[in-house]
């Protein structure tokens, strides 16, 4: 009768996270300690903290497989080391960005000051000055970039997944593909040759870098409206137009609210894709010291730009030059942070309920 | 307000295939109608022909006549955005709008085509389809909370609600009770028989008991085999279909001998 077998339970011996704690200590202690040893030693040149870390990760790693196999066998072993390999992966794409962060932290906080903010590099050719300039110039040119690139790729957008079929969807898809592989510096030289037609080749202005950016940022913004807009149910367009609901305000009622929170992420993405580009902006829109609010004549600083000429043309007082730049780099990453945030929050205030 | 559907001849083609072949039938008003048949046989794709649904799906099209009143839906002076205000549905999965809440769901039909409604009316209307429903009192006092935070079987009458809310003619349901429960599925039959006082009612289902109880006419549908396209066997009262058809196919579907 009772011939069902019945499970063996799971291997009551398991490993306790005291033991796991202990064994991360442990393996942080070993690495770096090495790590200390090798600079005592002057074998390497300061105290390599990241690759410290990222050793000890290792260490654990192998270390809690090793113990998991000897006290709860091959499965949980495997389970543990495949864990332990994906967090070590996790850890290891995100130790250049804490780093990188804490470079420009250290670099750029010595010139976060009110003045930097307050003042451009107009007669400056020493300490003080600012990039307040540069940071107008990026935020109106980008702006204008997303003016012009929003409502065309998210039209375009709405056309592939709407309306197209055929040849055009299929043309305009390849297209937007080979856009988003375009090289900015292409972007800008096309931005240069196209307003050089009209203006001559002397041509330089903030709109002009605006245009550039668009070339950038259109495909981003499509490819992620896109997305956005097949993740919709097609049950959801079914129901208004059974409600005799024509197909354009379906769209703009019913599909578009239900995917905005996606498609917005997708912008704010894309702007933070163009904001730091500096080739193209180079190239059309040039340099200045002083301010300049007018996007549609005379050169315009940007901080990207602004980043590259301080770093690149030191004067007297190089130093001075290179904190600056540091410093325009720190607000341009707390820029681009801050629209992710807003990006985050926003998505989430609108995403419908329940869907996602 | 309900209306005579007659239809004559259809063929019905996804791309080149013909899912449906040579169909003719004829829906009185004010009655119940029952689509059964076998998975894949068509019925859902007939179904859909009665308000131009069908041509939404690309690369679909439709040979024949579906008069409503004696007006063909399929002439070239037809709107199909108007046929679907005459021609209501309900789907197999409920499908309330997510960003909308339970009053605007219920008002999506009307709002989303004229725009304007005063707020007494609307509240008029909300109440009145919400009570058609057998909803209203479940969600008065939450009617502006989110559609999608409701039970599947309240999702399922918010549809209805909606779909009643722009006074259709004809309401064309689609299996609407496969994903609920035995509750809420006697609640949606009890409904269908209080909206037969006001509409012509068709509806898909896979429920031999459910046809026998709510409909008035029953209409069987077969299949060859995969490939061939469905046909409309026997279309006959209910009480005829289930107690003595006239065709084999039939007797041995209902009694459960295939299908
Ligand atoms: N969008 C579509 N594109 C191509 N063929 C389709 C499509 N929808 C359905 N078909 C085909 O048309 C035929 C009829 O399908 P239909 O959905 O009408 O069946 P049904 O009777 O409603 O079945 P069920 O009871 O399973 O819902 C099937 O062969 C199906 O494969
Ligand atoms: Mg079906």
């Amino acid at each position: 009768m009772s011939a069902l077998v019945v499970p063996a339970p799971t291997s009551a011996r398991q490993l306790s996270k005291p033991t796991l704690w202990l064994t991360a200590g442990v393996s942080a202690f070993v690495a770096f300690g090495v790590f200390g040893v090798l600079m005592a030693a002057g074998i390497s040149e300061g105290f390599n903290i990241v690759a410290a870390v990222f050793a000890s990760a290792i260490l654990f790693v192998l270390l809690s497989y090793v113990m998991s196999r000897i006290v709860e066998g091959r499965r949980k072993a495997a389970d543990r080391l495949a864990t332990g390999l994906v967090t070590t992966a996790f850890i290891v794409a995100l130790l250049p960005l804490i780093s990188l962060i804490w470079t420009a932290l250290v670099n750029g906080l010595p010139r976060f000051d009110a003045l930097f903010f307050s003042s451009s590099m107009r007669n400056v050719v020493g300490e003080g000055g600012g990039g307040l300039h540069a940071i107008i110039g990026t935020l109106e040119i980008t702006l204008a970039a997303t003016i012009i690139s929003v409502p065309i790729g998210i039209m375009t957008a709405i056309y592939l997944v709407e309306y197209g079929k055929g040849r055009l969807a299929k043309a305009i898809t390849f297209f937007v593909d080979v856009m988003t592989g375009i090289p900015s510096i292409v972007a800008g030289l096309f931005a240069f040759a196209l307003f050089a037609i009209f203006f001559g080749p002397g041509i330089r202005f903030g709109i002009g870098g605006a245009v550039a950016l668009s070339i950038l940022m259109i495909p981003v913004v499509v490819r992620s409206t896109e997305e956005m807009l097949k993740l919709v149910p097609n049950e959801l367009r079914e129901a208004s137009y059974a409600l005799g609901v024509p197909k354009w305000l379906t769209i703009v009622k019913i599909v578009i609210p239900t995917a905005i929170g996606g498609i917005i992420t997708g912008v704010m993405l894309s702007i933070s894709r163009i904001i730091g580009e500096t080739a193209p902006l180079l190239i059309i829109v040039g340099m200045s010291t002083s301010m300049n609010y007018n996007l549609f004549s005379d050169r315009m600083a940007t901080l990207p730009v602004f980043v590259y000429t301080q770093y690149a043309s030191q004067g007297s007082d190089a130093q001075a030059y290179i904190d600056r730049a540091w410093t325009g780099a720190l607000v341009l990453i707390l820029i681009v942070m801050a629209l992710n945030l807003i990006a985050r929050l926003v998505s989430k205030l609108l995403a419908p309920k329940g869907l996602r | 307000m309900s209306k005579r559907i007659e239809v004559k001849d259809l063929n019905v083609y996804y791309g080149k295939f013909k899912a449906v072949e040579d169909v003719s039938l004829t829906i009185e008003p004010r009655t119940v109608t029952a689509f059964i048949g076998p998975s894949g046989c068509g019925k859902s794709t007939f179904l859909r022909t009665l308000n131009r649904m069908h041509e939404v799906i690309p690369g679909a099209s439709v040979q024949g006549e579906v008069l409503i009143d004696g007006k063909n839906l399929y002439d070239a002076d037809v709107d199909p955005v108007m046929v679907r205000r005459q021609v209501g549905m309900v789907f197999q999965r409920p499908n309330p709008f997510p960003t909308m809440s339970i009053k605007d769901n219920v008002l999506a039909g009307v709002k989303l085509n004229n725009g304007k409604i005063s707020k007494s009316d609307a509240d008029h209307l909300v109440e009145k389809s919400l009570k058609g429903a057998n909803l209203w009192k479940e969600v008065r006092d939450r009617l502006d909370l989110p559609g999608s935070g409701l039970s599947g079987g309240q999702q399922q009458r918010l549809c209805i609600a909606r779909a009643i809310a722009v006074s259709p003619e004809v309401i064309l349901m689609d299996e609407p009770c496969s994903a609920l429960d035995p509750i809420s599925t006697l609640a949606i039959e009890d409904l269908i028989e209080e909206l037969k006082a006001k509409y012509t009612i068709v509806i898909v289902t896979h429920n031999m008991q459910q046809a026998s109880r709510v409909s008035d006419k029953t209409a069987f549908f077969n299949i060859a085999g995969t490939g061939e396209p469905g046909k409309l066997i026997e279309f006959d009262d209910t009480t005829t279909i289930f107690e003595n058809p006239h065709v084999q196919a039939t007797e041995d579907y209902i009694s459960g001998r295939f299908g």
